[in-house]
This record gives C-alpha cells, structure tokens and sequence, in this order.
C-alpha cells in the first residue's frame, strides 16, 4: 500500500469508486481508496439499483437527469455490462392530495426536459397487465428511469480507476485521521498510515463516525431498510413501480428476479442489519394490493442495508468548514446510487478545479445551522 | 468443462478466472458470477466453491470470511407471509 497521496478517498462504494474513476480521467491519478470490506459490500451493494429522475426539487432532477445521461453511456465508457434497462418508473397513488402534488411536480420536471407524465389507472394497466387498478387513483410515468446492477457500475469504476494509476485498497479499515491546525496529515488504516492533505468521505451510513475521528459533528443518521429477492421469473414487469405513500418499490432485474423493499416508518436509528419477517409480511400486504398476482412468486433471499439519512433527506457534499480539505460525498438518503455519476464528477471538479459546473454550495454540511428545504420524494 | 453452480450455469474456469481477476472472497464471487443465489441457495454449490477458493488462495477455509447466509433458506411463496384479506 502506498504511504502517501494527495487524495484520500474513504468508502469503496459507487460514491468512493465513482470519485476515483472521475478524479483519474481529470488527471488526478495520486489518489489511494480504502475499503473496509469488499467494493459495495456497504449500501450500493445492497440497494435495489433504482434509477429515477421524477423528484421534487430542480436541482434533484437535473442530477438525476444528468446521471442517465452518463448510465446510459456506461457500458462502452467502462467496459462492462452494467445490465441497464430503462423499463420506466410507475409511480403510483390512492390519494388525492397526493395526485394534485404529481400534477405539479410532473409540470416542474417537463419544464427542465424530463419526459415524465400523469396517466390514468387505465393507461396504467396497460403498461403493468398485472396491475390491480381498482386500488389506484392515478399515477406518473417516465420511461428513461430504469434500473442497473450497482455491483457492476462499482467494478467498472474501480478498473477504469486503476488502469489510470489509482491505488484500490479493499478490506482496509481507516481507523484514525491525523489533523494539526485544523489541517489533515494523514489517515491511519489497519494496514499502514497514508499521509495526505486531501480526504473523501464516501463512508456512507459511516461517514458520521469518520468525521467524527478528527472533531467533526455530522447530522447523518443510519437507518435499516430491508430488500428481498424472489427467483427467476420469465419477463412479467417492466418498470419499477413506487408508491411514496406506502413506501413500496420494486421491479423485475435483467436476469429475471423481482427485487422490492418497502420502508418502516417505525424504524428506528441504528446500525442493525438483521432481516426480519415483519418486513416480509409488511412488504407482501402491500404488493398484494398493487399486483395481487405477485403474492404466488417465491422469495429466495431477503437482506438489509443502509439508508444514510440528513434531516432534510438531501446530500451532504463539498468542503467541511473549519477543514477545508475533508470533502464531504454522504447523506444520500436512499437515493444515492441513481445520482452518483453526476456527483462524484462534481466532487472531482471541486477536489481538481476548485470549482464545480453545477452549484453545490445549497448543500454543504453548514447548511443545517439554518433552514432547508427538504426533497419529499424518498423511496428507491 | 465443469459446471460447479447449476443453478447458475457457472463453470469451474468461470470461477477461477474471477479468482484470478481479484473476486477473492465468496461474498464477491456471488456477486460477480451470481453463484450460490440460485433456488438452491447455494447449498449444492457454495462448498465446493469455499474449497476452490481455499485452495487457490493457498487458505483453510476457516480462514475465509464466512459468508452471510440470507433467510429464507428455501424458495417460499410470497402469500404465506401476508394476508391479503387481513383488514
Ligand atoms: C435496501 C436499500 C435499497 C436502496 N435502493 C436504492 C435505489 O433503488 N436507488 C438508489 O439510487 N439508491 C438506493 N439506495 C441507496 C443507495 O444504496 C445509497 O445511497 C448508495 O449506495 C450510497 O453509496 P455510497 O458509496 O455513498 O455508500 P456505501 O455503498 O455504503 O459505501 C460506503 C463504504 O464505506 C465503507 N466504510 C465505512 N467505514 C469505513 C472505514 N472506517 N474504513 C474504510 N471503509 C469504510 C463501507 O464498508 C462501505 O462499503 C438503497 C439503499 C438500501 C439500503
Ligand atoms: S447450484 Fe449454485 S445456487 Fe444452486
């Protein structure tokens, strides 16, 4: 392992990765990743792989927009399959007032370009057969959202990276941040210390107890969000289907499984990763309700991960005040995975330029010294 | 040609090329070749990868990092966990 660097990436999940790969093509290629476990052994490696651009908030949208931009080119820019379908996202309500919201969010994301759409229960039907549409009252609908295989978008990063010169480092845990005068020195690893000025947290639902190692108080908190697996089925579902009401997502991956989860609004703030039934009971209810059918396919896995969630479910990214040269890429809040290829390429711009081609100063880690306004659209 | 994961389709130079490529623990090699997440759940197939593993790593296979094994251990209908009509 290399002694010392000039940047210091944490994390060796899509944020980590991503980061390496586009600081290596701006030509930064002094740059040692560590990795505590495998690469995307944390959230991206467990995460449904959603990708969808129907937000709330201008800025969400865009990123989001720009990122398909880049999904769509990755399979060439990195040499990998990376299984991208862009089946669409059908989000769904029974809820009025939450149909009268749809009707404003889908106009804001055709003005920036977004090829998002209310439609009927019936038009609905039509794209999912299997849909119950009695229990709906309406619903949105974009056909550029799909889905990848974040393992694959990882793998594809992290080779590009070290072919460019980046050290990648898996199972190496950071255990310490050497700082003096509010500047860092090194990190300290279980496998030797780097020295460097320059240091990203992309730790995910860690990246708290990382600032944490040199003094620095994040409002990050991890929460538990299970996920299940069921076997093969031929092709029955194209989109993703959601319903932020109910918490719900899930669609059918390239090779065939259905893969959902839905959230627990009980849940509470910790870094419990068990599965448990409840889960499964509470997810099969509600499926039941939107695809009746659906209750008879088997279920082969179930898992847990992560959700890094920020008090106003937005992004912490950029530079820490007080030490300007740890660079914040955490808080994503359940939907990091969809907007990494826009904003590790940020993140990079800022760390290489000093400066980034879309602002990011709305969401610096300051911010919650003040009031923000929240994205309301959280779910996968 | 030796298929080791049948529920996958995986071969035994499918799994030592990954080895070779740097997939070096059972949690990435089932990530990467998807073995051992077939219906089976990897009780046909995830021993004699362990062994592979081991053996080309120059290991015992207690020193492999143990890999989580993800409930339910056999494929179950999705209904037997929720009841539709509950309300
Ligand atoms: C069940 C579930 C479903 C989801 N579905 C979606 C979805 O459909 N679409 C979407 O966009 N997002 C989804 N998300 C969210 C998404 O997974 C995350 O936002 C995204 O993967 C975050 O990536 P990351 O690289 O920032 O963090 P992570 O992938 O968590 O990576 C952080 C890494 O840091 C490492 N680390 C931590 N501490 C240390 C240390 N001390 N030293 C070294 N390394 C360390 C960890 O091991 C980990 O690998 C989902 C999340 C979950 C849990
Ligand atoms: S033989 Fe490998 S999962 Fe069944």
């Amino acid at each position: 392992m290399r002694n010392k660097a000039e940047v210091v990436i944490i994390g060796g999940g899509i944020t980590g990765c991503g980061v390496a790969y586009n600081l290596a093509k701006m030509g930064l290629t002094d740059v040692v990743l560590v990795e505590k476990n495998f690469l995307s052994s944390g959230a991206t490696g467990r995460c449904g792989g959603g990708i969808r651009q129907q937000f709330t908030t201008e800025w969400n949208i865009k990123l989001a927009m720009e990122s398909v931009k880049r999904f769509e080119k990755m399979n060439d820019e990195l040499d990998i399959d990376i299984e991208y379908e862009q089946g669409g996202y059908l989000v769904i309500t029974d809820d009025e007032k939450e149909l009268e919201e749809f009707k404003k969010n889908v106009k804001l994301q055709n003005k920036l370009g977004l090829d998002s759409k209310l439609i009927t229960p019936s038009e609905a039907k039509e794209i999912v057969p299997y849909l119950n549409e009695d229990n709906i009252l309406g619903a949105t609908f974009c056909q550029s959202d799909g889905h990848a295989y974040p393992f694959r978008v990882v793998q594809g990063y992290a080779k590009k990276a070290k072919e460019m010169g980046v050290e990648i480092n898996k199972f190496t845990e950071v255990k310490s941040i050497k700082k003096e005068d509010n500047k860092i020195k090194s990190v300290v690893t279980d496998r030797g210390e780097i020295k460097t000025n320059i240091v990203v947290n992309a730790a995910g639902a860690y990246s708290r107890e990382i600032a944490g190692m040199i003094g620095v108080e994040m409002p990050n908190k991890p929460f538990r969000h299970e996920i299940l697996a069921t076997e093969r089925y031929k092709h029955i579902l194209d989109p993703m289907i959601i319903s932020f009401k109910y918490g719900i997502y899930f669609s059918q991956q390239k090779h065939g499984e259905i893969v959902g989860g839905i959230g627990d609004p009980d849940e509470p703030s910790s870094y419990n990763i068990k599965s448990s039934l409840k889960f499964v009971e509470r997810f099969t209810s509600v499926l039941g309700k939107i695809v009746p059918a659906f209750k008879n396919l088997n279920i082969v896995r179930q898992w847990a991960g992560f959700y890094d969630v920020t008090p106003d479910a937005k992004p912490i990214l950029g530079y820490t005040e007080g030490i300007d040269t740890l660079i914040q890429a955490n808080g994503y809040s359940g939907h990091g995975f969809m907007v990494a290829p826009r904003v590790t390429e940020l993140i990079a711009e800022l760390i290489v330029d000093g400066k980034t081609s879309m602002p990011i100063d709305e969401l610096n880690l300051k911010r919650f010294e003040g009031e923000t306004v929240g994205e309301v659209y959280v779910v996968g | 040609m030796k298929i080791v994961c049948r529920c996958e389709d995986v071969t035994e130079e499918e799994i030592i090329e990954a080895i070779d490529q740097g997939y070096t623990t059972l949690d990435e090699l089932k990530k990467h070749l998807r073995v051992g997440t077939g219906p089976c759940q990897g009780r046909t197939c995830l021993k004699v990868i362990e062994k592979m593993l081991a053996k080309k790593l120059g290991k015992t296979i207690d020193d492999l990092k143990k890999t989580t094994v993800r409930p339910p251990l056999k494929p179950l209908p999705l209904y037997i966990y929720g009841d539709e009509d509950e309300e």
